[in-house]
Order: C-alpha cells, then structure tokens, then sequence
C-alpha cells in the first residue's frame, strides 16, 4: 500500500504539486495528464527520489523522507531514455550491475541475469555493447535491469516516449505480464486501457481519479477545452 | 577498455582479471626499463602471439594500434631528429606495444570482471575513507559515457549541418555540453533510483 498524505511540492516559488492525498493498492495504476501538470514528480515521490516539501509518502509503512533505501528496494523506478539508466558496456554486466550489493554469489548472480535476460528476450545478447541495441531493446534491458533485484513496485515514467510503434507494444506486453503492481506515466492512452485505476493530473492536482475508461474520458474533455 | 570485450574461449579470456593486470603492469615495467630495440622485438612478437592464442588476427592487432596513428606519425621523426633512430624505435614501439598488451587485457577481460579486481585491490583503502564501489562505479560511468558522448557529438554535428552551420563552433560545442550535462542528471537521477547511493 503506498499512501501520500497532505503532500505538496514546490520547487523555489512554483508549486508543482498541491495537497495530494492518495491510498494506491491496485495492481496497475495510470498517471496521465499534460506536460508540466506535476505527474513525474508525484511518482519520483514514490521511491524517494523526490522528498516532499510538506506532508509524508508511505510505501507499506515505510517513510520514503527517512527510510530512502529500504523503499528504494522494494519500489524500482524506470525512465523514457534508457541511455540514462544503463551503467556498464555490455547487457549481461548490465543486469549484474543491479545484483552487486545483494550478497550474491557469482553463480547466483550469473542466473538470476540470465533468467531475467531469457524473460526479456534478451538472453541472446548477453556480451552485446548495450549501447548498440535497438531502442526497445534497451528499454527492455532497462526494465530488466530494474527487476532482476525482484522489487515490488515498478514505477514507469513515460517508458514507452522514445519507441517506435513495436517496441512500443513489446514494453507495454512486458508491463501487462509482470507480477508487480505497477504504476505508469504515460502520454500513450492505449497503454492504460482495462487498467484497474488512472489518475488525472492537471496543475498539480488529482482532477480524476477511476477506471481507466472513466479518467481517460475525463482527460481527454480536458485537453479538447484548452486553448491550442 | 570502451567496451571492447570480444567473448571467446581461450586461456587468456578465462584467466583472472587480476591476473592480466599484473601481467600487463610487470610487461610494460620491463618494456620501459630495458628500453633497447631488441625488448621492443621481442615484447611485439610476444603480444603478437597472445593475440593468436586469443583468437585474434592481424586485423584486431592493427585496429588497436590505429587511433595512435597521429601521435606515432609526430613522435617518430621528432624522437628521431632529437635523440636518434633507436631511440624513436624505444619510444614509439614501447608506447604502442604497451597499448597492445592493454588492448588485449580489455578485449578478454569483462568490465565487470575488471571492475571486481579494481574494487578488491582497493578495498584496504578504506580505512583512509576511499569506498571502492564508488570508484568502480566512476570508472563504469567513464566507460559508458563515451559512446554515449559521441554519439551526442555525432547528432549535434548532423543538426548543425542541417541548420547550414557548418562551421560554427558553437552550434556544436553548445548543444553537446547542454546534452552531457542533462545526460549525467539524468544518469544520477537513475542510480538513485536504483539504490546505488544507498
């Protein structure tokens, strides 16, 4: 259960993000809304990345202000651009980048990557420069990444931005099959269909809060009422 | 050490990361200490020889050596005009030899598996506050950012082109500075999420 309570965030003189209050347990939750409506910053506050300027953020009973590391193990977060998450030059090495601090042995680590690779469709690749994979593969190698610490919660911020229209819908496959409760950014409304709850953000503030039908609908009044 | 690693089989890409290392620091030690022609020779038909042994042919062998093209083409009749043949035969086969036996090491060596030896030889260098994780990190970092940093480089050159700004320098130099510095916030950004600052 993550709860957010009387968050609000502000950056100098801006308020990025006004009173939030939130309980989130469904299995897979959607935050959309317009660039610059405060979404990214309310799940960086989901794993601690960003420490709220008032009120508190509990993931499972656990502060993310003071207890940054241990929420940080069980809430794993991904970015649109891979390039920015992945650290060492080849796949494989990659993934057991993630495992370095976990207490595992060589041959722990060696399967678990490449059991997490082989899941991905990556486990043909495992010594190929990270850097030379196509845009979802590393999207994918990214995910994989992330997961293969086997973390709870997977934050998703907009993972889906930078991909053609395949990769894309690889992505959105491998979301759909995890087993931990997820929780997505996105620009692409497609991505959110039968999801359990979507959140509307709109000027730092929750606007809709539902089914993916009834919250998608609500946005897109919304976005038909502004001005081009 | 940008990510050249070749995957293989033989006894060199099987043998330590330590191992290779202290190999190639006691190599190059004798390279530069007995400084004759003769230790040039023979250091370049050994390094040749691990080359085949690794599976590797004539082609990597050069690959290697080919980005010091410009240096070795100054170096050469400058050491030669200054202090004689032989001694620009010492100097720039010392120099480029030495970077074969480096190139070896990182062409059979995982970075991970360097970065384990790095971390391990540093780990008595905590008492002075130094944390080897983190410096393995840097280094890992620094591997990374250069394809990353070149291939900034690359598009900012095809934007300046398309815009006809061939030769300014700062179309180019702009953007890839602005784009670096956004890439390592972002870079930051997902190690903290990761928990590597944990």
């Amino acid at each position: 259960m993550i709860q957010i309570e009387g968050v609000s965030q502000r950056y100098g003189d801006r308020e990025v993000l006004s009173d939030i209050n939130l309980s989130l347990d469904e299995d897979r939750i959607g935050v959309i809304g317009a660039n610059g409506s405060g979404k990214s910053t309310l799940v960086r506050l989901l794993n601690g990345l960003v420490v709220p300027t008032t009120g508190r953020v509990l993931v499972d009973g656990l502060d993310t202000a003071r207890d940054g590391a241990r929420v940080r193990r069980k809430v794993a977060f991904v970015f649109s651009d891979p390039d920015a998450q992945i650290v060492m030059p080849t796949v494989a090495e990659d993934v057991a980048f993630s495992l370095r601090r976990h207490g595992l042995s060589k041959p722990e680590v060696a399967d678990r990557v490449r059991d997490i690779l082989d899941r991905f469709g990556l486990g043909d690749h495992p010594d190929h420069p990270a850097h030379l994979l196509s845009s979802g593969q590393k999207q994918l190698l990214a995910l994989a990444s992330v997961l293969v610490t086997e973390p709870e919660i997977l934050i998703c911020d907009e993972p889906t931005t930078l991909l053609d229209l395949r990769h894309s819908r690889q992505v959105a496959g491998v979301l759909e099959g995890l087993a931990q409760r997820v929780v997505l950014v996105t620009h692409d409304l497609a991505l959110l269909r039968g999801w359990a709850r979507v959140l509307v953000i709109e000027h730092g503030r929750v606007v809709a809060d539902g089914s993916a039908e009834a919250s998608i609908g609500h946005y897109e009044a919304l976005m038909a009422r502004q001005p081009c | 050490m940008t990510s050249t690693y070749q995957p293989g089989t033989s006894v060199l890409h099987r043998a330590g990361a330590g191992v290779k290392l202290a190999g190639l620091l006691v190599f190059s030690t004798l390279l530069v200490a007995l400084k004759s022609p003769a230790t040039v020779l023979v250091g370049f038909v050994l390094v040749a020889g691990l080359y085949v042994i690794a599976g590797f042919g004539v082609r990597t062998l050069g690959e290697q050596a080919w980005p010091l093209r410009w240096f070795v083409l100054f170096l050469i009749p400058f050491q030669w005009w200054t202090a004689g043949w032989q001694v620009a035969v010492v100097v720039v086969g010392t120099l480029v030899v030495a970077v074969e036996g480096a190139a070896l090491v990182s062409l059979t060596t995982r970075v991970s598996d360097l970065l384990d030896t790095i971390t391990a030889l540093l780990e008595p260098a905590r008492v002075i506050g130094v944390d080897p994780d983190r410096v393995a990190l840097l280094l890992a970092l620094t591997i990374r950012a250069v394809p990353v940093i070149a291939a900034t480089l690359h598009e900012a050159r095809d934007a300046r082109r398309a815009r006809g700004l061939e030769r300014s320098t700062r179309a180019l130099v702009t953007p890839v500075v602005v784009r670096t510095i956004r890439h390592a916030d972002r870079v930051g950004e997902a190690l903290a999420a990761r928990g590597m600052d944990d």
